[in-house]
């Protein structure tokens, strides 16, 4: 088995009273692609968020690649609020910001599609390998890296022709239609050069024709980029076709985790979430 | 295979701008060269016509300085007057000669700081003649560097705590630093050094870049063209900056912060470098604007100055830096020339006043016109659009034809 690539070990996200995630582990292994899956509210964003650095999980820690890239324990006011397990496990306070771990080798698309509204198709992807430019403050705005830019400009040529945005890349990013527009944030993630690419509900708002161009779309990107792909979702055809694995979440705890075949015949899933189909 | 942008804007840019800068030290010689009985009112060295391209282009920096911070970056900052004021008095107080520092800070009995540039190099190059020239020239562009310097160095400082915010805040905190920073430079105890509540002068100002002969008359005028070049040329600066993959991460901010940061963009580096940057070029201008006016003097700096900024990159276009320039040539020529009429009384023939003009009338004029513009133009004369966007769009609509 390969080893793994993300791992949230005991995490709580608490949010003055009320637990978001309680006591969240999870392991994500390289090359995989693994499902987040459960009902509305069930503390799947919030997930997200705390492996991605925009919240700071209440307790617990988040390791990328065998590191250690998260870790906090309940401080001040918490101390006393704090309703979750483990307490006093963890001692370290290791708080970067989210663009630190992009930089790491992990990102993401957001729910409600945040693409930057008056840039173009090209200037979208082109911003997103900011990143990784290597050229000074002052160099950049004497034009001293017409090396690396021409660089970046062929390769973001060349990632929007893999995504099948290219004849659309002078367009605005707004003007696209919407599964575009999904591809484009993921092609813009793809940008910043990830190893780990966080999805959070690609198919969201998709009708079942986009939905399927979608799955093979994850599909060929794994396999041309290398990646190791952790998504949220609530289409199941999507999830149970693509998925090497799936966690399942409800009210901030996880309640079955293993192969979609399992999933799928789990008694508390289906009562959680799944249901019965009405013709069955 | 893409290309970025071609050299050809460049160069069109560059040719442009050559063309501008002989056009006006045409202008400004034309009194130089031919008899004083034939040149007409306008061209006259004292005419409107150059206080108002003077003002214009250090106002012009300073505005395009707003807009990088304000409409590119989306930092909504009202610090401009106190970068401005920190730039000028830099300036003042490293320029004033040595020998003329005991009249000017004649109530501290003398300056604390002997020493100025004009003279270090007056005493490399000498101090008459072309090395004097030379001394001057030298003298005046370190110190107006090194004011873009101090207002940088200002801005890191007051940046720190001051960037968390957003929006509304960050206006108000920056606006409180620039208040704050006018009554420091006026404060007594540290006269020896900024003069107190006085105003510094004798420093080198644009008059003093017209070259004269051993008898001091006029042989070449260059008070114009020297603000039109530090002003070009820091402009020029600002755009290649906002095309770099820095500008873009700025604008990627202004956007959506948190997609930015989420893309690996920090937040906090690059609001900062936003910030410091435009500082800078508000120092830059803001020594401008004491040559200009031939002092620095920290009562002029005020609130006023700052909303004047804003109104020129709001009605230019947020976003947009060759709206700013427009706007501001179009807003001085307004409010010290054009619309000077407003402010004068007059009488007609049979005795009787015309109603409402009399001093202060220009303000209410200016008062309607900005909110005619706020309201019913709200993206200024440009949006965010470029002068050279507008030539592509013709040529494209012509190619579909």
């Amino acid at each position: 088995m390969s080893a793994n690539i993300l791992k949230v070990e005991n995490a709580t996200m608490q949010f003055g009273g009320v637990v978001a995630v309680d006591n969240l582990n999870l392991e994500v292994n390289e090359g995989e692609i693994v499902a987040l899956i459960g009902p509305n509210g069930a503390g799947k964003t919030t997930a997200f968020n705390m492996i991605t650095g925009v919240y700071q999980p209440t307790n617990g820690a988040v390791w990328f690649q065998e590191k250690k890239i998260v870790e906090n324990h309940p401080q001040g006011k918490m101390e006393k609020l704090y309703k979750g397990e483990h307490a006093g496990d963890y001692t370290h306070v290791l708080a970067p910001t989210p663009d630190h771990i992009t930089k790491l080798g992990m990102a993401r698309t957001f729910q409600n599609i945040r693409l930057w509204k008056s840039q173009s198709v090209f200037e979208n992807v082109l911003i997103a390998m900011h990143c990784r430019t290597h050229t000074n403050f002052l160099a950049a705005s004497l034009r001293l890296n017409r090396k690396e830019e021409q660089d970046q400009w062929e390769r973001v040529a060349k990632l929007l022709d893999t995504v099948g945005l290219y004849d659309v890349k002078d367009e605005l990013a707004t003007s696209l239609p919407y599964g575009k527009q999904r591809r484009l944030e993921i092609a813009r993630a793809l940008a910043t050069e990830p190893k780990l690419l966080l999805l959070d509900e690609p198919a969201a708002g998709m009708n079942p024709q986009e939905t399927n161009e979608l799955t093979a779309f994850i599909g060929r990107i794994r396999k041309d980029f290398g990646l190791t792909v952790f998504l949220i979702e609530h289409h199941m055809d999507l999830v149970m076709d693509i998925s090497d694995r799936i966690y399942v979440l409800d009210f901030g705890k996880l309640i079955a985790q293993g192969t979609p075949e399992e999933i799928q015949n789990n008694k508390r899933v289906i009562d959680a979430y799944l249901g019965v189909a009405e013709d069955a | 295979m893409i290309q970025q942008k071609s050299k050809k804007g460049a160069v069109a840019a560059l040719i442009a701008c050559t063309a501008l800068l002989a056009v006006i030290v045409l202008l400004e010689n034309v009194s130089v060269f031919l008899p004083a009985s034939s040149v007409p009112n306008l061209l006259k060295p004292t005419s409107q016509l150059f206080a108002v391209l003077k003002k214009g282009a250090v106002y012009s920096l300073a505005a395009v300085s707003m807009n990088l911070l304000n409409g590119f970056t989306g930092l909504f900052s009202l610090g401009q007057a106190g970068f401005m004021l920190l730039g000028a008095y830099t300036y003042a107080i490293l320029s004033v000669p040595v020998a003329d520092r005991e009249a000017v800070y004649y109530l501290y009995g003398g300056s604390a700081v002997n020493f100025s540039f004009q003279d270090m190099f007056g005493s490399i190059f000498g101090t008459q003649g072309v090395g004097g020239a030379v001394s001057m020239g030298l003298g005046v562009v370190v110190a107006m560097i090194l004011a873009g310097c101090v207002a940088a160095v200002f801005a890191y400082l007051i940046g720190l705590p001051v960037l968390r915010l957003k929006s509304d805040y960050l206006a108000i905190a920056t606006l409180g630093f620039a208040e704050i920073i006018k009554a420091v430079f006026q404060w007594q105890a540290l006269g020896p050094v900024t003069n107190g509540a006085n105003m510094i002068k004798s420093f080198p100002t644009f008059s003093s870049f017209n070259i004269t002969d051993a008898s001091g008359t006029v042989i070449l005028r260059l008070s114009t063209f020297f603000p039109f070049l530090v002003s070009m040329i820091c402009i020029a600066m600002i755009c290649l900056l906002i095309n770099s993959t820095y500008g873009r991460a700025f604008k990627a901010i202004r956007e959506d912060e948190t997609a930015a940061e989420a893309m690996g963009i920090n937040l906090a580096k690059h609001k900062m470098l936003s910030f410091c940057t435009s500082a800078f070029f508000a120092g830059v201008s803001g020594a401008m604007f004491a040559m200009f006016v031939t002092n620095a003097h920290a009562k002029v700096y005020t609130t006023t100055m700052t909303y004047e900024i804003l109104l020129i990159v709001v009605i230019g276009g947020i976003g947009s830096i060759s709206g700013s320039v427009m706007a501001t040539f179009l807003y001085v020529a307004c409010s010290e020339w054009w619309l000077r009429f407003l402010d004068s009384e007059v009488v007609l023939s049979n005795g009787m006043k015309l109603p409402f003009l009399r001093a202060g009338f220009r303000m209410v004029v200016f008062s309607v016109v900005i909110m005619i513009v706020v309201l019913f133009f709200r993206r200024g004369i440009m949006g965010d659009k470029e002068l050279p966007d507008l030539f592509k769009k013709r040529i494209r609509k012509e190619g579909a034809k």
